[in-house]
C-alpha cells in the first residue's frame, strides 16, 4: 500500500534548562526512534500521556521542529530539506486551541482566503466561490453569513471548522490534527471527529490524529501509535491494539479509562512509580518502574518494536519479545 | 399540563436520608450595568451526608457558579439574588463575613480546576498546612506539622514531603496535596471543581480511587462537579445534569446510566464513543450551548432537541413557550422536559 508520509528512527532531544556542574545540560528524549507511516484514506492515532512527545512528533512533520536524528519522507523525498512552502501545501495542522489559532482581527474569509492565494491554489477571481465551497465541506453553512463573521462571533467548534477549512483550502494530502476536540464541550467534539471521518473517506486524506483520548481514537483511528516517555510502545489496528492490548504500558492506559458501559464499578489500578521524564535515559525499558511483569532483562536492554502478531508490535520483552532475545 | 398539577412537584426520597446542603431556588446574575446574565436559573439541589453528588454539564451551564455560591465565594459581578443554601437547616445566604470565615473549609472546602497550582511555590508544603489550621484552630506549630504529615500519609504520599516545595511534586502529588489540605479539618463537605481535569487517565483514576477510599474512611460528602459524564456514571451516588443554568435532570448515578430521560442527558451519553462494544456512527448533539444574557424562550434546550419539531404544534408551542420544570419520573429521578411529561 502507498504511503503519504514515512517517518524513520526520528529523534528529538532537548536541553534541559538546569546545567549541572561536571556533566554540562541534561538532555530530554522527548522523540526516541519513532518510525511509522502515514497512508492516504487512514487516520492514525497516536495516544500518549502529556509529556509523552506526541505533540513533538506532529510539530516535527509539520516543521515547526527540526529533528535532532531520522528522516520524515514525503512522496520519497526528504521532507526536512525539501522546499518549505511546497511541503506546506501539501502537508497542514491543525492545532488544538482554536482561540488561539484564528486572528481575532480577521474574518472567516480572510482566514480561508490567504492560503489560496499564498499557495495560488485557485485564479483571484474564484477565490470567494472555493472559500464558500469549502465552509460548506466542514459544514459551516450558510457559507455567505460564516464568511463575514469574526472569530469571536463563533463557537469553539465552529472556530475549529474554520481552521480545518483553511487547512483543507491548500488541498493537502496530510493534515497532522493535535487534539483537535479536547479545548470543546464534549457535545461537539463527535462533530469534528465525524467531519475527519468525511473527509478521510470523500478526499483520501491521510490524517494524524494525536490525542490523549483512547475512546475518540477508537472511534475514529484505522490505525494506533501509543507512545510512551518518547517512545512507540505499541502500534497496530485500532481495534487489535485495544481489545488485546501488547504492551503492559497499552493495559494500564485502558484500565484507567472511565467507561461506564465495562461496569459501574471503580476498577483497581495499580500503577506504581511515576511517569518516566525522558531524561537522560539509559539501557533499559523505560516503564520498568512501574511495570508489573518487568524481568532482569527489562533492566539492561532496551527493547524494540517487535512484531509479535501480525500488524501489531510492542516494545516489551515479556510480551513481544525479539526472537534473538528468546534464543540468547 | 393539568394532568401534571395532580403531582406533588417532588417526591419525599425513598431512603431517608440526612439531608446536608439544600440549595432551594437558588439564583446567580452577573450584574453589568445595561446587562444581566442569568447564571443560575432558580436550581434545588440536595446534597446528602456522605453521599458523592455528581454535577456534569459543558462549560458556562453554571456548575462552577453553583460550587461557588455553595461557599460564597462568587466574585463581582455574580451575586445571590433570590433562594437560600441550606447548610444542616442553616441559611448560609444570610451568614456574616466572620461565620462565613468559620464555616468555609471547616464545614465545606473545596478543590479547585488548578489547584495544584494554587499553591504558594516559595512556602514548604507542610508550612501551607500550618498556616491553614492557624487561620481556624489554636495548635502548635509542631503539632500541625504532625497532622500535615499523616494528612498526606492518608493521600499516599510520604509524611517527609511536608519539608518539600510544591515544585518538587509532580502535578498528580500537588492535587493529592490539595485534596490532603481539603480534609484536613474533618469538614462535612468537600467541592470538587474539575479535580482531575489536568491529569492524565492514570493519575486521575488513581486520585478517584483514593477519594472513594477516604470517603469511606472520613463519611464526608463530595459535591464533584465535571465535563466529564462518563466519569461521574462510574464514580457518583447521584448526577444532576445542568445545561444552561438550569438543572434538566437528576438521577441514581446507575438510574441516569440505564435510563436517561432528557434529551440533553441522551445527547450527552451519545456525545462519549466507547472503548468497547461495537463502533456505531454517534452524532453528538447539534448547535452549541446559548449565551445566558439571551437564553432561548421556554425549554432551553429546544433549539438543539432533536424531538422540537413543528408538526407536532400544540408541542411545539409549549416547548418553545413554556419553561419545563422538574417532575419526578422514578424513584429520586426528576426529568425537566415537555416531553417526558407528555409521556412520549
Amino acid at each position: 500500500m502507498s504511503t503519504a508520509l514515512d517517518v524513520h528512527g526520528l529523534t528529538k532531544h532537548f536541553s534541559t534548562g538546569g546545567a549541572r556542574l561536571f556533566s554540562g545540560r541534561r538532555k530530554v528524549h522527548a522523540v526516541d526512534d519513532v518510525s511509522f507511516s502515514l497512508r492516504p484514506g487512514t487516520i492514525t492515532a497516536l495516544v500518549g500521556e502529556s509529556g509523552s512527545g506526541k505533540s513533538t512528533v506532529a510539530r516535527i512533520l509539520a516543521r515547526l521542529h527540526d529533528p535532532t536524528g531520522g528522516s520524515v519522507l514525503f512522496d520519497g523525498q526528504d521532507a526536512t530539506r525539501s522546499e518549505i512552502l511546497r511541503y506546506r501545501s501539501q502537508v497542514q495542522m491543525i492545532f488544538q486551541d482554536p482561540f488561539g489559532s484564528l486572528n481575532p482581527v480577521k474574518t472567516v474569509a480572510h482566514h480561508i482566503e490567504r492560503p489560496l492565494l499564498i499557495h495560488g491554489i485557485v485564479r483571484k477571481k474564484d477565490v470567494a466561490e472555493r472559500v464558500r465551497e469549502l465552509l460548506t465541506t466542514v459544514g459551516l453553512v450558510p457559507p455567505e453569513h460564516i464568511a463575514r463573521k469574526y472569530p469571536h462571533e463563533l463557537s469553539g467548534g465552529q472556530r475549529q471548522r474554520v481552521a480545518i477549512a483553511r487547512a483543507l483550502a491548500v488541498e493537502p494530502r496530510v493534515i497532522l490534527a493535535d487534539e483537535p476536540t479536547s479545548m470543546l464541550d464534549v457535545s461537539i467534539r463527535i462533530g469534528i471527529l465525524n467531519l475527519m471521518l468525511a473527509l478521510k473517506e470523500e478526499r483520501e486524506l491521510a490524517f494524524l490524529y494525536v490525542t490523549h483520548d483512547l475512546a475518540s481514537a477508537r472511534y475514529v483511528a484505522d490505525e494506533m501509535l501509543v507512545m510512551y516517555a518518547g517512545q512507540i510502545v505499541e502500534q497496530g489496528p485500532t481495534e487489535d491494539v485495544l481489545q488485546n492490548p501488547l504492551h503492559p504500558y497499552t493495559r494500564l492506559l485502558l484500565s484507567a479509562v472511565p467507561d461506564p458501559r465495562a461496569g459501574l464499578r471503580l476498577a483497581d489500578v495499580s500503577a506504581r512509580g511515576s511517569h518516566h521524564s525522558g531524561i537522560d535515559p539509559v539501557a533499559g525499558c523505560r516503564f520498568v518502574e512501574r511495570c508489573p511483569l518487568a524481568i532482569s532483562l527489562c533492566r539492561q536492554r532496551t527493547p524494540e518494536l517487535v512484531e509479535a502478531r501480525p500488524g501489531q508490535g510492542a516494545r516489551c520483552h515479556v510480551t513481544a519479545p525479539a526472537p534473538e532475545v528468546l534464543h540468547a | 399540563m393539568t394532568d401534571m398539577l395532580d403531582h406533588p412537584m417532588r417526591e419525599a426520597p425513598a431512603v431517608e436520608k440526612e439531608s446536608l446542603v439544600e440549595l432551594r431556588e437558588l439564583v446567580v446574575d452577573y450584574e453589568i450595568p445595561g446587562r444581566r446574565v442569568r447564571a443560575i436559573d432558580h436550581i434545588d439541589l440536595t446534597i446528602h451526608a456522605g453521599e458523592i453528588v455528581g454535577l456534569a454539564g459543558e462549560s458556562g451551564c453554571g456548575k462552577t457558579t453553583t460550587g461557588n455560591a455553595i461557599l460564597q465565594i462568587l466574585r463581582e459581578p455574580a451575586r445571590i439574588t433570590n433562594g437560600q443554601i441550606l447548610f444542616q437547616g442553616e441559611d448560609l445566604v444570610a451568614l456574616s463575613r466572620e461565620q462565613l470565615r468559620r464555616f468555609r473549609w471547616r464545614n465545606v472546602s473545596m478543590v479547585f480546576q488548578s489547584a495544584m497550582n494554587s499553591l504558594n511555590p516559595v512556602m514548604r508544603v507542610g508550612d501551607q498546612f500550618v498556616d491553614m489550621m492557624h487561620a481556624h484552630q489554636r495548635i502548635s506549630k509542631r503539632h500541625a506539622l504532625a497532622q500535615a504529615g499523616e494528612l498526606l500519609r492518608m493521600v499516599g504520599i510520604d509524611p517527609d514531603r511536608t519539608r518539600s516545595y510544591p515544585h518538587e511534586l509532580s502535578g498528580g502529588m500537588r492535587q493529592r496535596v490539595i485534596i490532603a489540605m481539603a480534609l484536613a479539618l474533618k469538614p462535612e463537605l468537600v467541592i470538587m471543581d474539575e479535580p482531575t481535569t489536568a491529569l492524565d487517565v492514570v493519575v486521575q483514576r488513581e486520585i478517584l480511587q483514593q477519594i472513594d477510599a477516604l470517603k469511606r474512611e472520613l463519611d464526608f460528602a463530595v459535591l464533584f462537579i465535571t465535563h466529564d459524564l462518563s466519569l461521574l456514571l462510574e464514580f457518583a451516588d447521584r448526577i444532576a445534569i445542568m445545561y444552561a443554568g438550569e438543572i434538566v435532570e437528576s438521577a441514581p448515578a446507575a438510574e441516569l446510566y440505564r435510563a436517561p430521560q432528557h434529551p440533553y442527558t441522551q445527547g450527552l451519553m451519545g456525545s462519549f464513543p466507547p472503548l468497547t462494544g461495537p463502533i456505531e456512527r454517534m452524532i453528538g448533539i447539534p448547535g452549541s450551548p446559548p449565551d445566558l444574557s439571551n437564553p432561548p424562550t421556554g425549554c432551553r434546550f429546544h433549539p438543539r432537541c432533536p424531538h422540537c419539531r413543528s408538526e407536532d404544534a400544540v408541542l411545539y408551542e409549549r416547548q418553545i413557550a413554556d419553561r419545563p420544570v422538574l417532575k419526578p419520573v422514578g424513584t429520586d429521578h426528576l426529568v425537566a422536559c415537555h416531553l417526558v411529561e407528555e409521556g412520549l
